[in-house]
């Protein structure tokens, strides 16, 4: 069999409703590729794996894999996923976002949990707009962009999400694109071995909702535009600044070691219980 | 309500500490919550105890995460709650939705101040009655419970999780400023000696468990992330397997599931308490701090040869009504006093339908109706 029916075996469940949600040519059957490639050669069992994810059509993707998924509300997943893991923090627990459940209605959970520092991987797909609900502007819709709400124009700035993430104090950040997919599987792959908040943020297509009324072409040509656009993080370190002007950067922005929440808190039990125990 | 145990540890406490305890007793190893007022100190007691058992306490960054994280915790296998008063109750309407539909057993207390908004933060109300019932959009079904004293908050939290965890739903404690502040000694009984019910956790083999699968209890196992029984929770109306639908033919069997599971057992979720009761003409129907002074009132009644007795809430919803309605065909009047514009006399007046005078004393302006306002009452009446 081919390597890439046997993780279709594997890991999709058939029994669901096939076919997906989404429009041919979306960047989210990349990444949930790109996922499912990096969870095979973790070799995790499929028992232990929580994939958490908000509402939108990025919110879509656990239904369709074999894990333990939970599909919550619409900003909120890691909030479900900070008391999965603190539950259970065996549990090697994945969160999906798209651009606008991450940093608009989700943002407070998204650098709070960058700051608390769990051991959780939250991958965001960022295709610039709202594309569930019919392509308005998202926080990552550039600056002069069209949406279904700023059809004269978006005067809103844009976030980077991962830069967001590095500040907020994620322990790891990456960048990747739909474009560069076996790139992104191993970002990804790395995220979940870290110890501690990673964040993927996954340059990704709509170009259904936002291509088409940008006028940037559709899938091939938005993931085109990716290739052209993409610096790896190594190289742009030695690229002047004027080159990288229209450029963005791809690979490992950040990655450092911080204490993890869970094993902080072990030792805050131990203080209880040596508390309590003073006490009687 | 459960006896009270009389060999257990005689101790001093405030309501919402009360609470702590009798959450801990019922086996709760998850609390996510953020500060408010009148609800602060049962965040600051379980941020002491539970990591001293064991758990693990979390302050999130706001209700609307609290409410999340509890409800991810379950999934993952623990026992949770969160405490929280009017507006962080507000914020966790949208969640607590999300539990209902993906039938997530958990606890969650409003110990109501004064609203709308920002409101009376110090000050003591029932306004929140009809938000606990229908807060969160859509037809969903609730439980709601009513907690009056010091031993109730430790009573009734047990109760809060067992049904929680029976029925797989959440739970919702109304408590008051005036109960969650007010000392009282109680005796907490020994471990042993609560009953605490756990969910019932599937045992077929893996391939055959079918999680949202109806039986006769409508409330199907529930396997929980990392044992073995994979599967889909959604805030989407799901099918049998819960995977998301639009088919007529799915959608109307789940909702009425959901809802049958509960006023199938109604009985086993019914708790009210009935003093002077049987014989009385004038009916006092009352919860939480308001119920205390409306015992007393009517036991001062009966001193002066009015014939009252009380009818004490504890379970809000579903409404009691098949309790109520005996009472309404036999008594001369009924009295409803509250700390708000009239939120459970109007569910009164709808089971009434006119069969007997039903009056109220509403109380707005963040301070408790005293038993004298009720008693001048019950002898005007
Ligand atoms: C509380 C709430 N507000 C609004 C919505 C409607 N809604 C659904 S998806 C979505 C936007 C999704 O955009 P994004 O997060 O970028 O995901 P995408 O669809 O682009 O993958 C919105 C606003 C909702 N489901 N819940
Ligand atoms: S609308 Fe956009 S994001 Fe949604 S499935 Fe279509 S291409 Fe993908
Ligand atoms: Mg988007």
């Amino acid at each position: 069999m081919a390597e890439v029916t046997k993780l279709i075996h594997k890991y999709l469940r058939h029994d669901k409703k096939f076919p997906h949600v989404w429009c041919p040519g979306c960047g989210n059957g990349i990444v949930l590729g790109a996922l499912i490639r990096a969870i095979d050669r973790l070799g995790y069992e499929k028992d232990d794996i929580v994939l958490v994810s908000g509402i939108g059509c990025s919110g879509r993707l656990p239904v369709y894999v074999d894990f333990n998924t939970l599909h919550t509300t619409h900003g909120r997943a890691l909030t479900f996923a900070t008391g999965v893991k603190l539950a259970n923090p065996k549990l090697h627990v994945i969160v999906i976002m798209g651009d606008g459940d991450a940093t608009a209605i989700g943002g407070n959970h998204f650098i709070h949990a960058a700051r608390r520092n769990l051991n959780l991987t939250a991958i965001i797909i960022n295709n610039n707009i709202y594309g569930m609900t019919g392509g308005q502007y998202s926080p990552t819709t550039p600056y002069g962009a069209l949406a279904t709400t700023a059809v004269y124009r978006n005067i809103e700035h844009a976030f980077s999400i991962a830069e967001l993430a590095v500040t907020a104090g994620a322990a790891m950040v990456a960048r990747g694109t739909v474009y560069h997919a076996n790139m992104l599987d191993k970002l990804i792959e790395k995220a979940i071995l870290k110890r501690g908040f990673s964040v993927v943020e996954v340059v990704s297509n709509c170009h259904t909702q936002y291509g088409r009324r940008n006028k940037l072409g559709g899938a091939v040509q938005m993931l085109q535009w990716q290739k052209d656009h993409a610096v790896r993080v190594e190289k742009a370190a030695e690229m002047p600044e004027e080159e990288l002007a229209d450029k963005f950067t791809v690979g490992v922005l950040v990655d450092r070691d911080l204490p993890i929440y869970t094993e902080e808190y072990k030792k805050i039990r131990e203080a209880a219980r040596a508390k309590m125990a003073a006490m009687r | 309500m459960n006896e009270q145990a009389t060999t257990g540890r005689q101790v001093l406490l405030q309501g919402n500490e009360a609470m702590v305890e009798g959450a801990l007793a019922a086996g709760c190893t998850f609390f996510a919550g953020y500060p408010i007022t009148p609800a602060t100190e049962i965040s600051e007691v379980m941020s002491v105890k539970l990591p001293a058992v064991g758990g693990t306490f979390i302050q999130m960054e706001d209700e609307i995460a609290s409410m999340g994280a509890i409800i991810g915790a379950s999934l993952a296998g623990a026992k949770s709650m969160t405490a929280t008063s009017g507006p962080g109750f507000s914020l966790m309407q949208e969640n607590l939705g999300f539990a209902c539909v993906a039938e997530v057993p958990c606890v969650v207390v409003n110990v109501m101040r004064g609203g709308p908004s920002t409101g009376l933060p110090t000050n003591v109300s029932q306004g929140d009655v009809m938000q606990a019932r229908w807060g969160t959009h859509g037809d969903h079904p609730i439980i709601v419970l009513a907690v009056s004293s010091t031993k109730d908050c430790f009573d009734i939290t047990v109760k809060a999780f067992n049904l929680a965890e029976k029925y797989r739903t959440p739970v919702i404690i109304l408590s008051d400023e005036v109960v969650g502040h007010t000392r009282e000694k109680i005796n907490l009984p020994h471990p042993g000696e609560i009953e605490v019910i756990d969910r019932i956790r599937p045992n077929m083999p893996p391939e055959w468990y079918v999680p949202y699968e109806d039986n006769s209890r409508g409330v199907p196992p529930m396997g929980i992330f990392g044992d073995g029984y994979r599967y889909h929770v959604t805030g989407l109306i799901h099918d049998v397997r819960g995977f998301p639908t639009q088919r007529p033919d799915e959608i109307v069997p789940f909702l009425n599931r959901i809802h049958r599971k509960i006023s199938q057992h109604f009985f086993d979720i019914l708790m009210v308490e009935e003093e002077l009761a049987e014989d009385a003409e004038i009916l006092v129907v009352a919860y939480g701090s308001v119920a205390r002074s409306a015992k007393r009132a009517v036991r001062e009644a009966r001193q002066r040869g009015v014939k009252a007795g009380l009818l004490q809430l504890i379970t809000l919803w579903p409404f009691p009504r098949q309790i109520l309605e005996p009472y309404l065909r036999k008594v001369k009047a009924v009295l409803v006093p509250e700390l708000n514009m009239g939120q459970v006399s109007r569910e009164v007046k709808r089971i009434n339908q006119g069969v007997t005078r039903v009056e109220t004393i509403n109380r707005i302006d963040g301070n408790l109706i005293t038993p004298e306002e009720i008693l001048v009452r019950l002898i005007k009446m």
